[in-house]
C-alpha cells in the first residue's frame, strides 16, 4: 500500500478521529498528538488493513483505547491534562457574546459528562454514526447505547435549561 | 415546519429513539435565526454540534516509508563468499596433497622410519622422567617434619586437662 492509498482511506475520518479524542482529552494538543498516534499506528500495521471489515470503525475504537490509556496514565502521574484553546474574546456584538457563551455553556456540560456519555454523544449527535456502529466501536449493544444516549442528552437539555432560566449554573 | 412536529421529534430525541434523518431535521430546525421562545435552549445545543463537526484535523501526518530489509540479498551474499572461499581455497589443497605426504615404496624402508622416529621420542621422554627425580628429596623433607607430631601430643594433652 502506497501513502496515497492510505492517505485516500484515512483522509474522510481523520476529523472524525480528531474530534472524538479531543471530547475525551479536551487539551487540542493532546487530542492532536493522540490523532497522529493513532494514524501511525494504522500506517505501520498497514498490511493488515485489509483485513478488517470497517477501518473507520476499526480506528475509533482504536482512538477510544488510546484516549483512555492516555488519561490513565496521565492520572497516574498525578498530572492533569492542561489545554490553551482559549478562545481570543474580540467579539463585539453583545448577541454574538451570549449566543457564544451558550454554546460554550455546551461544550462545558458534555464536559462533564461521564466518559461513556461524552463519547456517544459525540459519536452520535456529532459524527452522525448509526447505533449499531457506535455500538460495534465501544463494544456495546444497542440498547445500552441508547439509555446511555438519552441520559446525556436528558443532562444537557436540564442543564440548559437551568443556565436559559436563570442565568446562573 | 409544524412546531408540533418538533416538539414530537425533540421528546423521542431525547429517549434516544429519533433516526440520523429525524435528527438532521432537528438540527436544521434549530440553525433557524429564530426559534419558538419555549424552545430556545435546544438552540445552542444543535449549534454546537453543528459548529463541532467543522473542526478539522490541520497536523500532517509524518508517514515514514520504513525500508523493509530485503533477506534475499543476504542469501546472496552467502552464495557469493562461498563461491570466492571454493575458488581460493582449491589449488592450495591440491599443492599440499602432491608435496608433503609422500610415501615410501618399499615396506622395509617404512619400519626402519617408523622405528627411528619412535627411538626418538623414548630417548627424548627418558630424558624428562630422569629429571623428575629429584622430587624425591621432597619425601625427605616430610620425613623430617614428623617431629611435629610432638606438638599435637603436647596440645591433646593440654586440651583434656
Amino acid at each position: 500500500m502506497t501513502q496515497v492509498e492510505f492517505l485516500n482511506i484515512v483522509m474522510p475520518f481523520k476529523d472524525k478521529v480528531f474530534r472524538l479524542a479531543k471530547r475525551l482529552l479536551v487539551s487540542t494538543e493532546e487530542a492532536e498528538d493522540a490523532t497522529q498516534e493513532v494514524l501511525l499506528k494504522l500506517w505501520n500495521n498497514k498490511r493488515k488493513m485489509q483485513e478488517y471489515k470497517n477501518i473507520e470503525a476499526f480506528s475509533m475504537t482504536m482512538t477510544k483505547n488510546f484516549c483512555f490509556d492516555k488519561l490513565k496514565s496521565k492520572q497516574s502521574q498525578n498530572l492533569k491534562i492542561v489545554h490553551s484553546n482559549y478562545e481570543d474574546g474580540n467579539t463585539s456584538l453583545q448577541k454574538q457574546v451570549e449566543l457564544n457563551d451558550s454554546v460554550d455553556w455546551v461544550s462545558k456540560i458534555i464536559e462533564e459528562l461521564p466518559d461513556q456519555q461524552r463519547m456517544i454523544i459525540q459519536l452520535r449527535d456529532i459524527e452522525e454514526y448509526d447505533f449499531d456502529e457506535i455500538a460495534k466501536m465501544l463494544n456495546m449493544n444497542n440498547t445500552a447505547v441508547r439509555v446511555n444516549l438519552s441520559r446525556a442528552r436528558k443532562t444537557i437539555r436540564e442543564k440548559l435549561t437551568n443556565t436559559h432560566n436563570y442565568g446562573i449554573k | 415546519m409544524v412546531l408540533n412536529n418538533i416538539e414530537k421529534l425533540l421528546e423521542k430525541y431525547e429517549n434516544g429513539e429519533t433516526s440520523i434523518k429525524e435528527e438532521q431535521q432537528l438540527k436544521h430546525y434549530f440553525s433557524q435565526e429564530t426559534v419558538a421562545p419555549h424552545l430556545e435552549m435546544y438552540k445552542p445545543m444543535f449549534t454546537y454540534f453543528l459548529g463541532n463537526k467543522q473542526e478539522q484535523f490541520t497536523k500532517d501526518i509524518p508517514l515514514k516509508t520504513r525500508r523493509t530489509f530485503n533477506y534475499k540479498w543476504i542469501s546472496v551474499a552467502a552464495v557469493a563468499v562461498l563461491m570466492l572461499g571454493f575458488y581460493f581455497k582449491d589449488p592450495i589443497v591440491a599443492s599440499y596433497d602432491s608435496y608433503t605426504y609422500g610415501t615410501y615404496n618399499k615396506p622395509e624402508d617404512a619400519l626402519n622410519e617408523v622405528t627411528k622416529s619412535l627411538a626418538m621420542i623414548s630417548s627424548h621422554f627418558n630424558k624428562g622422567t630422569s629429571t623428575v627425580n629429584y622430587l624425591k628429596e621432597m619425601d625427605k623433607g616430610t620425613a623430617t617434619l614428623s617431629y611435629l607430631n610432638e606438638i599435637e601430643n603436647t596440645t591433646s594433652i593440654i586440651f583434656k586437662n
